[in-house]
């Protein structure tokens, strides 16, 4: 049979399953933050797997759909100039902002390029060059920390070449701040928290080792395949069940994807980003600003700032009093996992993926759209967990 | 987020001034950047993010090493 | 006294690139179908060059089938196929899956002014290779040009007219619980090889289309398993979307084993490096087939005999359990809807 979904995972699964329904005794509600463990959870319905008492909520995992409004009608602004080519991921072309969206824009003749990398916009830069077109190359650079290396391998790399038609429209974001922000609400309601293991993977986990103490809450960095997701979940129940009743304990980290994270992370890409970014207060669409939770350029590469280099004919938009125009989207609420996107009135009905009110729908690994691809809530069978 | 993948690195060159590698990923290999992984070499696995290597995988850090490390050639996990 | 120079050199028409007056229909355009399209396929009919070209309609009992189709591929050559044998396979796949033998085909180019002659030849000759390959005949076909800027390179569209026989009658509403899903092949291929061109990433290997006629396969399997309720071949939307399409018709559930729908492992690799769900690829050389349970076995030994159905497998049943929708049932137990494939193909990095 020519496949090679590998069956001895599901072994594995099983006894972690196994392992997870023994140890169970009170109900859990554990929250990852991480578009890609979403998918990979409903995917392969590992919720339905889980006893009923545990319940997994998703958070502001999905570095596309926090991409603030006002960033996302710049790069469209920017990308509907004559001159420019915005080289951007796929993520992001269909995604809202207040008027249009960077598809539409590209069928009104806006020049928009998907890329896998971000050396892709560097090359695209070169050879706009080459051809003598005079056109300007922005690389519209959106992710967590661990796309935010990558574009500082770029910005590096423009700035060794001098390349003079490069710039970058930053929108980096950085999880411990977010992790931070929902945890400080009293009313949370969040036992345990699985950390992004490729976000780790860059920065290690010291920092959520305050964060754990602080608000005396058990994290697992955790990885993305069925085993590791469960690895990961293994050790927050754990953690929570062997604590119960004891003020000492819920407080640790625990590394459940070691083969690819080290406490301490990547050493060589943290010096690249603190050579090229400084963190900044960011805003998250449907969250609103959080302190020192971005990033942005340097003095030292300002050049390659997309947002200094074209100038922006905005006029007045009141990004704030519009974050606050939520009806009927209810992204903030879905990304705070307060709500479950089922429970949002829109969802499935005036807000699907072909019409997408909010970005959690429009976005793959946000978590409406992967409920709607996955629609397991809706399946009467399955366990509500 | 963040779409990575593991491969093993097959050839190593120098280009543009970057260290850059031929990684396969199970029958397809792609160019991937590794400055962010000098420690990884030929034959070594790494963790592959936006044409980046991000991480080097190692296995026998995992706690229950092997089934992992044989799912590198069948993984089905990210989506 | 100025000199004058009668001599009035007119352009050779094949040099290089495709003019205006090549979609014009004089001299030009004659010069084009003489030295392009009639030695890539032409035929007696064609060379005929009459206004329409004329069939015999078959003798033994059955009815007519139509089918068009417009071929706007991106790139218009990607390994494995191009512009060309798709036009080709995908119009004769269109009968073949409804069960008509192919008869004919017609061809009509529109080519944007200043596409390069060298490039249409190929484009022609891959098409005249795939239909003797599969014995089938161009008998009409047209040619226009745009200008520049209007057409996007080259688009061709094939019509394709085929022959029912009596007493085949297959329509996705015949489905019914207990029926089994079968699939002829691999997935997601075609839609990765022209997808990973088109946004410039490159695998090494390149991945390969699929492209191929389907109509041998369809053929032997509605010759040995009459009771076939429906055929389909999955391209765009994957089989996700044909899954989709059967289950609405029917308002059955279609319940798929995940671990059973056949993927090469390159092409597996390459969708997780890009992030797409195989099941949403197209193909252009695989068939979906239902067929009533007790026929699953035969109808898999039949496909499985055929070169383009040698990782042939049985992929799923039909139940009543969940109407119009299409389930995949996971390797750990677990399941969840599959649901209308939306929009464009995009590769992603979150």
């Amino acid at each position: 049979m020519m496949n090679d979904f590998n069956s001895e995972d599901v072994r594995e699964v099983e006894a972690l399953v196994q392992g997870i329904r023994r140890i169970t005794t009170k109900n859990w509600t554990v929250m990852e933050v991480c578009g890609g463990q979403t998918h990979a959870i409903l995917k392969n319905g590992i919720d339905q797997l889980l006893p009923p008492t545990i319940r997994i909520v998703h958070g502001p995992g999905c570095p596309v759909c926090v991409t603030s409004m006002e960033v996302l009608d710049r790069a469209m602004e920017i990308a509907s100039r004559e001159d420019v080519v915005l080289c951007t991921y796929g993520d992001m072309l269909r995604v809202p902002g207040t008027k249009s969206d960077l598809a539409r824009v590209r069928s009104q003749g806006g020049k928009i390029r998907v890329i896998h990398s971000p050396l892709d916009a560097c090359k695209v830069a070169s050879e706009e060059l080459r051809l003598g077109t005079g056109r300007q190359v922005v690389l519209f650079a959106i992710g967590f920390e661990t796309t935010a290396p990558a574009t500082a391998m770029a910005v590096r790399a423009a700035y060794m070449q001098s390349l003079p038609n490069f710039s970058v429209l930053v929108s980096h974001v950085l999880v411990p701040p977010a992790v931070e922000a929902i945890l400080s609400d009293p009313e949370h309601g969040i036992d345990g928290i699985l950390a992004a293991g490729h976000v780790c993977a860059i920065t290690g986990y010291e920092a959520y080792e305050g964060i754990a103490e602080r608000y005396r809450t058990p994290i697992a960095v955790t990885g993305f395949s069925p085993v590791d997701i469960l690895r990961g979940m293994l050790a927050v129940v754990t953690e929570l069940e062997s604590s119960k009743g004891s003020d000492s304990c819920n407080t640790r980290v625990i590394n459940a994807y070691s083969q690819v994270v080290e406490r301490t992370g990547n050493s060589v890409a943290r010096r690249a980003l603190e050579d090229v970014f400084e963190s900044c207060d960011q805003v998250w669409r449907g969250m609103g600003t959080l302190p020192q939770s971005g990033f942005k350029l340097r003095s030292k590469y300002q050049a390659f700032d997309a947002t200094d280099r074209f100038v922006s004919d905005f006029g007045s938009i009141d990004y704030p009093a519009l974050a606050t125009i939520q009806n009927p989207c209810r992204a903030a609420e879905v990304l705070k996992g307060k709500i479950r996107p089922t429970q949002c009135e829109a969802f499935g009905k005036h807000c699907t993926p072909a019409y997408p009110l909010g970005a959690p729908m429009v976005s793959n690994e946000g978590a409406c759209a992967a409920y709607y691809h996955h629609q397991t809530r809706h399946d009467p069978d399955v366990l509500e967990g | 987020m963040c779409l990575a993948v593991p491969g093993r690195i097959l050839s190593i060159e120098s280009s543009s001034g970057l260290r850059m590698g031929v990684v396969d990923f199970g029958g397809v290999s792609q160019e991937v950047c590794l400055e962010y992984t000098p420690e990884a070499g030929i034959g070594d696995y790494v963790i592959v993010h936006v044409g980046f290597a991000i991480s080097k995988l190692d296995p026998t850090r995992a706690e229950e090493s092997l089934s992992t490390f044989h799912e590198i050639s069948a993984l089905p996990g990210t989506p | 006294m100025t000199n004058f120079s009668f001599v009035c050199p007119v352009p050779d028409p094949l040099v290089d690139f495709v003019t205006q007056s090549h979609g014009a229909g004089g001299k030009l355009s004659q010069e084009l179908i003489d030295k392009v399209f009639l030695p890539a396929y032409g035929n007696a009919i064609l060379a005929n060059k009459s206004d329409s070209g004329e069939l015999l309609v078959p003798t033994k009992p059955g009815r007519l089938a139509m089918t068009t189709d417009s071929f706007v591929v991106r790139p218009l050559v990607f390994p494995g196929g191009d512009l060309g044998s798709l036009a080709v396979y995908g119009t004769l796949n269109d009968l073949a899956v409804q069960g008509a033998e192919p008869l004919a085909l017609t061809a009509g180019w529109i080519i944007e002014e200043g596409f390069s002659i060298c490039e249409l030849r190929r484009l022609a000759q891959s098409m005249g290779d795939a239909l003797r390959r599969c014995n089938t005949q161009v008998i009409a076909a047209d040619t226009k040009v745009v200008e520049r800027g209007h057409g996007d390179g080259c688009y061709l569209t094939t019509s394709g007219i085929g022959w029912i026989r009596d007493g085949v009658a297959m329509k996705a509403d015949r489905i019914e619980p207990s029926d089994r899903i079968l699939l002829s092949g691999t997935i997601a291929e075609h839609g990765m090889a022209v997808m990973t061109y088109r946004n410039g990433v490159e695998f090494s290997p390149p991945l390969q289309s699929d492209c191929a006629s389907l109509w041998p396969l369809a053929e032997k399997l509605l010759a040995e398993v009459p009771s076939i309720r429906v055929m389909r071949d999955p391209t765009r939307g994957g089989i996700a979307a044909s899954l989709n399409e059967f289950a609405e018709a029917s308002k059955c559930c279609l319940r798929v084993w995940e671990e059973s729908v056949p993927v090469r492992p390159q092409v597996r690799r390459a969708c997780e490096l890009l992030g797409i769900d195989p099941w949403v690829v197209a193909n252009e050389g695989k068939l979906l087939v239902v067929v009533p349970k007790e026929d699953a076995d035969q109808a898999l030994r039949i496909m499985r005999s055929d070169p383009l159905g040698v990782d042939g497998a049985i992929i799923g049943e039909v139940d009543s359990t969940h109407p119009r929708k299409v389930i995949a049932q996971t390797r750990f137990g677990t399941h969840r809807i599959v649901p209308m494939p939306t929009g464009e193909l995009l590769p992603r990095i979150c």
